[in-house]
């Protein structure tokens, strides 16, 4: 297990490396660049557009501010500075990553609080028709585009004025106690939660009924009802618990999405998070920022597919990776 | 296992009969492909005929009298919020097999003819009208080549990378295989949306449809290989161990021959299912990019970009027709998937050698 993980851990190197060399290579290839619209701004001056782009390094080609960025990286742990805002990329990202963070924490808990039972209840009933109303729901939710639901549970909210249209605070946010604000943002954060739980819910929730029924099938469960023990005892504590197993796996695949899941999601309900902060960066050109949130999502997935894998051996013993 | 052979073909179709859902969703297909190929004739008015009158009008409703069906007039009584009425005096009798514009029936005969319509002055606006006044249900029709189009013509694509790259680096192993595996490794890490994101940066605003429609499918298809790639690579690893394929080999087959004619055929089934499931990321693809503002451009419809114009909820709320193109999007994917998982229990092979009563 050692060996493996400092070899998987080793393997990460070179692979954020080309992620970094890739994405900056398409971000160079994009026409024009960030300075752009200030060029096209007569009252600027050109000498202050030049210092600019000089600052900026903008007037390097692009290896060689490649290099640079990624010497800063490496040596510094510096990952340049937002164009746009003026300010270290990280400080600009931090604010934004809380709420991406909220968000999908959120929408984790929704998931997992639906699609376990809602498993357990199709798997011990198989066949019945709450079998069937869960597998057609999975269905739905798996494919229903998020742009789509998006707008239907916005309109949802301003038919019946249950949920505030898209945003993150209200306009009072600011005068409320901090038990209002924590309602405040809780409200706000319902329907977004909703939207991005909606697929891993439907997926975990055929997951969690497959295994359930596999383990059903098998023989330890024959033999604890053979030597009479009642119904839901077999299934609680004999089938359920071992049914469970293979999902925490997917924690390390919660883990690796959590960044880059909701990007949809944030910028058509206006949540304040990374997603639409990458968005808004990106047509502005603010390479930096780009590479700094493409850099840090990525990073999230290459290490909770790590984690993922971690976990199956660790829930299961006869995996073994040396 | 008794009984008379059954060939391949046989067994699949009574393994995928047994899914009620499967057959739904292979019927959906059918009727929505078929109506993108006909949609000439089935739509009433062409993409991107305008009427600043009526704008944003509620879909007509059709009614019935003994002469046959017909639709009211309309009137606009409030023009600032787009109000219009029913105008019960004037009736425009629905007419079937109109002559109208010319269009070619399947890029090829010649025709005038139009499944229905109405005389002029009147209107037939069965899903209402956009903010310019363009016909919704005449765009849906329109837009659905574009947007199913895209999923085969992409998967058509990433297909033909992935098998070909995915098989030479499962058979021949080495450095090949190191190094195209290191490539895909990047790519999957890479979070797919921004990726796409990224990639759509590339794209320069103002471009025809049909160039901006393959560079399109080429970014998506460009993302899609790579999952594909090291999935046959893994079969392929596993298939060349067989004795048939050193039988091929000792029997004098090329690599070529060994690859496409022995092992590929034997990843088939997975490649079909994988082609079926595959398809609706495509179609969520072009709405992706549409919804970034990058997609298929205005006027030329798309589901993705029909939908983009429904973004603000303001509009949604007086005008909710215009959500049309998003119940059909749900409807192809969901299609996609029950089709997807019909076939992959229908074509799963342990399940029919296992003889269900055979």
């Amino acid at each position: 297990m050692r060996t493996f993980l400092l070899r998987r851990m080793l393997n990460m190197i070179p692979l954020l490396f080309g992620i970094s060399l890739l994405s900056f290579g398409i971000m160079e290839l994009a026409p024009g660049d960030f300075l752009d619209t200030i060029r096209a701004n007569d009252a600027i001056p050109p000498e202050l557009v030049e210092s600019m782009a000089k600052r900026f390094g903008l007037d390097q080609p692009w290896y060689v501010r490649y290099e640079r960025w990624l010497g800063n990286v490496v040596l510094h742990a510096d990952f340049g500075e937002s164009f746009s805002y003026r300010q270290p990329v990280f400080s600009v990202m931090a604010p934004r990553l809380g709420n991406t963070l909220l968000l999908a924490l959120a929408a984790a808990l929704i998931t997992w609080c639906l699609a376990i039972p809602l498993g357990i209840l199709a798997a011990v009933r198989q066949y019945s028709w709450w079998d069937k109303g869960a597998s057609l729901l999975a269905s739905f939710g798996l494919s229903i585009p998020e742009v789509f639901f998006a707008l239907l549970l916005l309109l949802f909210a301003a038919r019946t004025g249950w949920f505030p249209i898209g945003g993150m605070h209200s306009l009072d946010y600011d005068d409320l106690t901090p038990w209002g604000k924590f309602l405040d943002v809780a409200h706000h954060l319902v329907l977004p939660a909703i939207v991005l739980g909606t697929i891993p819910m439907a997926s975990r929730m055929r997951q969690m009924r497959a295994n359930l029924l596999d383990v059903l099938r098998l023989e330890y469960v024959n033999t604890a009802r053979a030597k009479g023990l009642p119904e839901q005892k077999v299934i609680w504590k004999h089938a359920v618990r071992n049914a469970l197993n293979p999902l925490i796996t997917l924690f390390g695949l919660t883990l690796a999405t959590l960044l880059s899941g909701s990007f949809v999601v944030e910028v058509v309900m206006g949540w304040p998070g990374l997603g639409a902060l990458t968005l808004e960066a990106l047509r502005k050109q603010d390479l930096y920022l780009v590479m700094g949130s493409v850099m840090l999502a990525s990073t999230l997935l290459v290490f909770g597919n790590l984690v993922a894998d971690v976990l199956l051996a660790v829930v299961d013993p006869r995996i073994r990776y040396d | 296992m008794a009984g008379p052979a059954r060939s391949p073909w046989q067994i699949f179709w009574r393994e995928f009969r047994k899914s009620p859902t499967a057959l739904i969703g292979a019927s959906v297909l059918v009727l929505f492909y078929a109506c993108a190929l006909a949609a000439d004739f089935l739509a009433p008015y062409s993409m991107i005929e305008q009427n600043r009158d009526l704008s944003y009008l509620p879909p007509q409703k059709v009614r019935f009298a003994s002469a046959g069906p017909f639709v009211d007039g309309t009137t606009l009584v409030d023009p600032l919020r787009n109000r219009y009425q029913d105008d019960p005096k004037t009736r425009y009798p629905v007419r079937f097999f109109v002559a109208g514009r010319p269009y070619r029936l399947l890029g090829l005969v010649p025709a005038n003819r139009h499944l229905f319509g109405v005389d002029a002055p009147g209107t037939i606006h069965l899903i209402g009208t956009d903010q310019f006044g363009r016909d919704v249900l005449s765009r849906l029709l329109y837009g659905s080549r574009i947007s199913l189009s895209i999923g085969l013509v992409g998967i058509a694509i990433s297909f033909s990378i992935g098998i070909l790259v995915g098989g030479l680096s499962g058979y021949f192993g080495g450095w090949v295989d190191e190094g195209t595996m290191r490539v895909t490794e990047i790519l999957l890490s890479i979070p797919v949306l921004y990726l796409i994101v990224a990639l759509a940066a590339i794209l320069p605003p103002e471009m025809p449809s049909d160039r901006k429609y393959l560079l399109i499918v080429i970014i998506l298809a460009f993302i899609g290989w790579a999952t594909l790639a090291r999935i046959v690579r893994g079969l392929v690893l596993s298939l060349r161990e067989f004795e048939y394929v050193t039988a091929a080999k000792a029997l004098g087959a090329g690599t070529f021959r060994v690859l496409l004619r022995h092992i590929i055929p034997n990843t088939l089934s997975f490649l079909i299912v994988a082609a079926t499931i595959s398809v609706p990321g495509y179609i969520l693809g072009e709405v992706f990019l549409s919804f970034l503002g990058v997609g298929i451009q205005e006027p030329t419809a798309s589901w993705g970009n029909m939908l983009t114009a429904a973004q603000s909820v303001r509009v949604l709320l007086s005008f909710p027709w215009i959500l049309a193109p998003g119940y059909l999007i749900f409807l192809t994917v969901l299609a996609f998937n029950f089709l997807g998982d019909g076939l992959s229990d229908a074509l799963n092979p342990r399940k029919i050698q296992g003889g269900k009563g055979g």
